[in-house]
């Protein structure tokens, strides 16, 4: 078998390789077109993650709320519904049913669309994350919090909540990776992502294993990018003689 | 809100004649990736606690490297690479198996590999004290316990691999979500068949990790 990777300097219309592999003009070559799907894959999941953590944050601290039942009830209904259907499907009702059912999102874009499926559906799981990282917290936080006086929304902000921010980042950066590697299935509903370039390129250039090696290339950098972002956050906001235990994540 | 929806297409015929085909494939892959995957998942952790290099060094490459790949890709790749290696194209029910098996293997064994240091040194060594061997060992004394305090943790991830069953939709593959969609399209009423399908797979997953949680509930008691 022999490596062909001037694949990637032919321009995607012609075919012709192009010298600096970059196209001039209006021309791009598959180069610029992966590039391209790069950032689309990061967009995603960067503003997927914003929209996850904003939503999970709020729900999974719902969820441990003290004498609110229906708040908490609300709250794990809402990380059953997100986490029992698959992601693909979501995408499917994002993309599919809901302009059908909201003419208001009629305009809304695809992109858009994907990134609200990929935020509720990972809000799910941060939510549970983040209710476990509090109730990880010896109850006697939360009575110390009380015994001075705090209001509730005091004692989770200055006691409950930095804490169990830092006990839940190893699993947050998995989460963090897990968003990277299923904003691929955004190929489903034709967003220009790294996976929807690696099936149309394997398609026009027949090099698909080239094409391949590059797009899982670029995931694995991507991963391990967060895997040392995340790691940098955590080395700056351990707390001095506070050792947590790490935990692991799903896919 | 626009809701005129219409699920009267929905009758027994269309059920069994579209759905039930992909209920199977879909239920057949979880099965058979959910017992591949458990097998060859504890071979790789056994390989990783070894503590030989030869075949620690393999393993953890493998497990690390599928773990960081998007399983769309997994299955593309193994769509792509399966024909030309064994020569002949193959079906995308078949290479779907296949890429089951070897990504889940990946995941599992990291559930085995804890769940095996889970068991306190003290078996290993009462079990060595009746001159077990390392084979015996593993299957009288370890394995058993291990596969116990994981089992919670397994179907966990059953649920989340049923789920992802519909991911073969990148190769074409017919699977549940297949079934519905295809029937949608056959009926003009899309919109009807994704909600259908959508609480189908809610009902299931929802079911089954309720039994999880009482199967932890019951297991977490005797312990």
């Amino acid at each position: 078998m022999s490596w062909d990777w001037q694949v990637f300097c032919e321009d995607t219309i012609e075919r012709q390789p192009v010298e600096s592999c970059f196209g001039k003009g209006g021309d791009i070559t598959y180069l610029d077109w992966m590039l391209s799907a790069w950032g689309w894959t990061v967009s995603v999941s960067l503003l997927a993650l914003l929209l996850a953590l904003v939503l999970g944050i709020v729900i999974g601290t719902l969820r441990t709320l003290p004498d609110r039942p229906m708040v908490v009830r609300l709250g794990n209904a809402w990380v059953e519904l997100f986490r029992n259907i698959p992601l693909l499907v979501q995408i499917f009702l994002w993309y599919h049913v809901v302009p059908t059912m909201f003419p208001v999102m009629r305009g809304v874009p695809g992109f858009v669309l994907v990134v609200f499926a990929l935020g509720f559906f990972t809000s799910a799981r941060i939510a549970e994350q983040v209710r476990s990282g509090i109730q990880a917290l010896p109850r006697g936080q939360r009575y110390a919090g009380m015994a001075m006086g705090f209001t509730t929304f005091q004692y989770y902000r200055y006691v409950l909540l930095p804490m169990a921010f830092r006990i839940i980042i190893p699993p947050l950066t998995s989460e963090t990776m897990n968003i990277f590697k299923n904003s691929s299935v955004a190929f489903a509903v034709s967003v220009s992502e790294l996976t929807m370039f690696a099936m149309q390129a394997q398609e026009e250039t027949s090099r698909g294993i080239e094409v391949y090696l590059a797009v899982t290339g670029l995931y694995i950098l991507s991963a391990f990018a967060i895997n040392r972002i995340m790691a940098f956050i955590e080395k700056r906001a351990r707390i001095p003689g506070f050792v947590v235990a790490g935990g692991a994540g799903g896919h | 809100m626009n809701l005129n929806l219409d699920f009267s297409f929905y009758n027994w015929d269309l059920i069994s004649n579209f759905v039930l085909k992909g209920l199977y494939f879909s239920v057949m892959l979880t099965v058979v990736a959910t017992l591949g995957g458990i097998f060859f998942g504890t071979i790789l952790a056994l390989m990783r606690l070894s503590g030989k290099k030869w075949l620690d060094v393999p393993a953890t490459i493998y497990v690390n490297g599928m773990r960081s790949i998007p399983l769309v890709m997994v299955i593309l790749w193994f769509f792509l690479l399966v024909p030309l290696l064994i020569g002949r194209p193959i079906g995308a029910e078949v290479s779907a198996v296949v890429t089951f098996i070897a990504f889940e293997a990946a995941y599992f064994s990291e559930i085995m590999r804890a769940g095996i240091q889970s068991i306190p040194r003290g078996q290993v060594f009462a079990g060595q004290a009746l001159g077990m061997s390392y084979g015996q060992n593993m299957k009288l004394v370890v394995l058993p316990q291990a596969f116990r305090n994981m089992l919670p943790v397994l179907l966990t991830q059953t649920i989340i691999l049923f789920q992802d069953t519909s991911l073969v939709y990148a190769i074409g593959a017919y699977d549940m979500l297949k079934g519905f969609e295809v029937a949608g399209k056959n009926f003009g009423r899309p919109i009807e068949a994704y909600l259908a399908a959508a609480v189908v797979y809610f009902a299931m997953c929802y079911l089954l990790s309720w039994l999880v949680k009482r199967l932890h509930k019951k297991i977490a008691i005797i312990r």
